[in-house]
């Protein structure tokens, strides 16, 4: 089985976002950067579809030199071999879902993995798009994956419930939280993925349809009326709630 | 370019969702900003008689394709199938509208990156302001789960929107509307736009879910076990709310994942959330610090949540919450 797992690379969840001199991106100063936590999701599936199936496994990312970084850990995780498209600036998705598209092509697989969303623009598009590009069926927020032969029972997560879907391969999938447990990469796998290849390319397109003029930080709040009486100070925040606030 | 807008709006089981009438009035809205006409275009039972109600949100043109007429197109019985209703969107789109809005609900977000590709828009998704000026709209998007927001502008004259729910108003205003019923063999459906199929929905829960909720009250692992969490179903109940969780009390198989809210759970804004024994991690505040009004429960006085709170009682969740649930229930 040719598999496909696109990873990108996002700040931590602890950060703290401040925003740059530009005003249009974030301050990266003393940020640390992690691979998409929904990417991990993906890898793992495309790593247990290898087990499972034999075949090889293929990173791709495109961004800086940075982004190998989300290909290490894929490596670390159970990957075999990673492209990265050497990208520096800033790029809207479509940019990223078209330059992703062209490498795909090139590995024709049966199926490629995503993550349900990157943490960072929070687009939840990317793996539409790739399949629009390369006219495959995409499903993205699944929760399980079931292949058999060329055909696939997916489960994808909906409001208060899950949409049972069949699609056939080749098949793009987003992965949501709950599809499996992301393993633990030993000692052995951090080793071993140190002498696996990332191979380079260049973006072969780099026009943008979406651009930020100004990225700005939610207005700050202003003190909260906060209570110390326990359960004693329920009618007053009732109160507050019923008469100042209006919401109940 | 002239333009024209086109409103997509979801029905389930003939029923619009409060998202439908958002995306109508915000139409309308930007209809007359822009000094344009819109239309709005649905997949539904045909003679639905909701159609006629959603006069009541400004709506005057109604474009109907009839699911059943689509369905009946796969070649196998399905509940429907998200390609080839991406695939009537983008017909109808490409026949002269260069600016498509729908709601970024889970059936929204799923279809409108495909639309965005069929119809060569510039797309944003999950947007929570649009503004026009000089005749071009820019928006507003949350972006790192709202810990920033970034205004954004279009290198196109066709754009496609997908609306946060909740976000904005749906407009009362009167009118009639008309129907007209699409004609399928005039949308270019064939076998092959079913790329994917739904062959089964699953209801997991009955509740109202976090993303859709108005109100939420969420518990955090100060409520110390499953076997507590009535605490926090009485309290939503008696507000009409849905119930949250952070990730720890998800994580300890306490709570289903999809009530986690947060930077890797959902991101809510609703009018009021109710946080009860929750920290208030940067991952739980992200998802949750847009809401209009936060009320949170907690015993230490130190707690992050507190910072971003507008209401708050330092005390004990096994002391305060069936007291507020009592007054809660007093209300009228
Ligand atoms: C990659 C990553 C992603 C994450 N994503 C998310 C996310 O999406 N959402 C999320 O929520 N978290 C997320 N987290 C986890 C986050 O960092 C916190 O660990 C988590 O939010 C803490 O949950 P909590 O507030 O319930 O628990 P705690 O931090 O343990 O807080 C419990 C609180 O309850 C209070 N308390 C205890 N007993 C009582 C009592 N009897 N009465 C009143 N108060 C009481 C305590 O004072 C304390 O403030 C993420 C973490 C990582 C690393
Ligand atoms: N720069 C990138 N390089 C590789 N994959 C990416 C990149 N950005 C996003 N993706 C993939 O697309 C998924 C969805 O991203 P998004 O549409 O941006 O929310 C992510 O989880 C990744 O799997």
């Amino acid at each position: 089985m040719k598999i496909v797992v696109c990873v990108s690379l996002v700040p931590d969840t602890t950060t703290k976002i401040k925003i740059s001199g530009t005003n249009k991106t974030i301050d990266e100063t003393g940020v640390s950067f992690v691979i998409n936590p929904y990417d991990e999701y993906a890898v793992e599936e495309a790593v247990r579809l290898k087990e499972k199936n034999g075949g090889d496994v293929t990173a791709i990312s495109f961004g800086n030199d940075k982004y190998k970084e989300a290909i290490k850990k894929a490596f670390q995780m159970g990957a075999d071999a990673g492209v990265l498209i050497k990208a520096d600036g800033e790029f809207d998705s479509y940019t990223v879902a078209k330059n992703l598209s062209d490498a795909i092509k090139e590995i024709k697989p049966d199926i490629v993995l995503f993550g349900k969303q990157s943490i960072d623009f929070d687009g939840s598009q990317i793996p539409a798009m790739v399949g629009e590009l390369l006219n495959m069926p995409a499903v993205n927020i699944v929760t399980k994956l079931d292949i058999n032969g060329t055909a696939a029972v997916i489960e994808r997560e909906v409001e208060g419930g899950k949409e049972i879907i069949e699609a056939n391969l080749p098949l793009i999938i987003g992965t949501q939280k709950g599809i499996n447990n992301p393993r633990y990469p030993n000692l052995k796998a951090i080793m071993a993925s140190k002498s696996k290849p990332i191979t380079e390319k260049a973006p072969s397109y780099t026009g943008n349809k979406l651009e930020v003029t100004e990225m700005k930080l939610p207005a700050a709040k202003s003190k909260g009326k906060i209570l110390d009486g326990g359960a004693a100070s329920v009618p007053e925040l009732v109160k507050l709630l019923r008469e100042e606030a209006k919401v109940v | 370019m002239t333009n024209k807008i086109l409103a997509y709006i979801e029905s389930k089981d003939n029923k619009f969702k409060n998202s439908a009438f958002e995306v109508i009035s915000e139409a309308k809205k930007l209809a007359s900003a822009l000094g344009c006409e819109f239309d709005v275009l649905t997949v539904t039972n045909q003679g639905n008689p909701e159609i006629n109600g959603l006069s009541a949100y400004g709506a005057k043109k109604v474009k109907v394709v009839d699911a059943n007429g689509l369905n009946a197109l796969a070649g196998s019985p399905i509940k429907y199938s998200h390609t080839a209703i991406a695939k009537v969107i983008g017909e109808v789109a490409n026949s002269g509208y260069s600016i498509i809005i729908m709601s970024a609900t889970s059936f929204g977000k799923e279809i409108a990156p495909s639309v965005a590709m069929k119809t060569d828009t510039a797309f944003c998704p999950d947007v929570v302001d649009i503004k026009i000026s000089d005749g071009k709209i820019s928006v507003t998007k949350p972006v790192y789960a709202g810990k920033a927001y970034s205004e954004i502008k279009f290198n196109s004259d066709k754009v496609l929107l997908t609306l946060r729910p909740n976000v904005f108003k749906a407009e009362k205003s009167d009118g009639a509307v008309e129907i007209e019923n699409l004609d399928l063999s005039s949308l270019n459906i064939t076998a092959a736009d079913f790329k994917t199929v739904v062959k089964d929905v699953v209801i997991t829960s009955e509740k109202l879910d976090v993303a859709e909720a108005d109100r939420i009250v969420s518990g955090g692992r100060g409520m110390r076990g499953p076997e507590h969490f009535n605490l926090i179903e009485n309290l939503a109940a008696s507000i009409g709310a849905a119930t949250g969780a952070s990730r720890a009390v998800v994580d300890a198989g306490w709570r289903p994942h999809g009530e986690q809210v947060g930077q890797t759970g959902k991101t809510v804004s609703p009018s009021l959330y109710i946080a009860c024994g929750i920290s208030g991690a940067i991952q739980h505040l992200a998802g949750m610090s847009s809401s209009k009004c936060i009320v949170a429960i907690n015993k230490d006085k130190d707690a992050p949540i507190f910072q971003v709170a507008d209401y708050g009682i330092i005390g004990d969740v096994f002391e305060v919450l069936p007291v507020l649930t009592e007054e809660f229930n007093k209300l009228t």
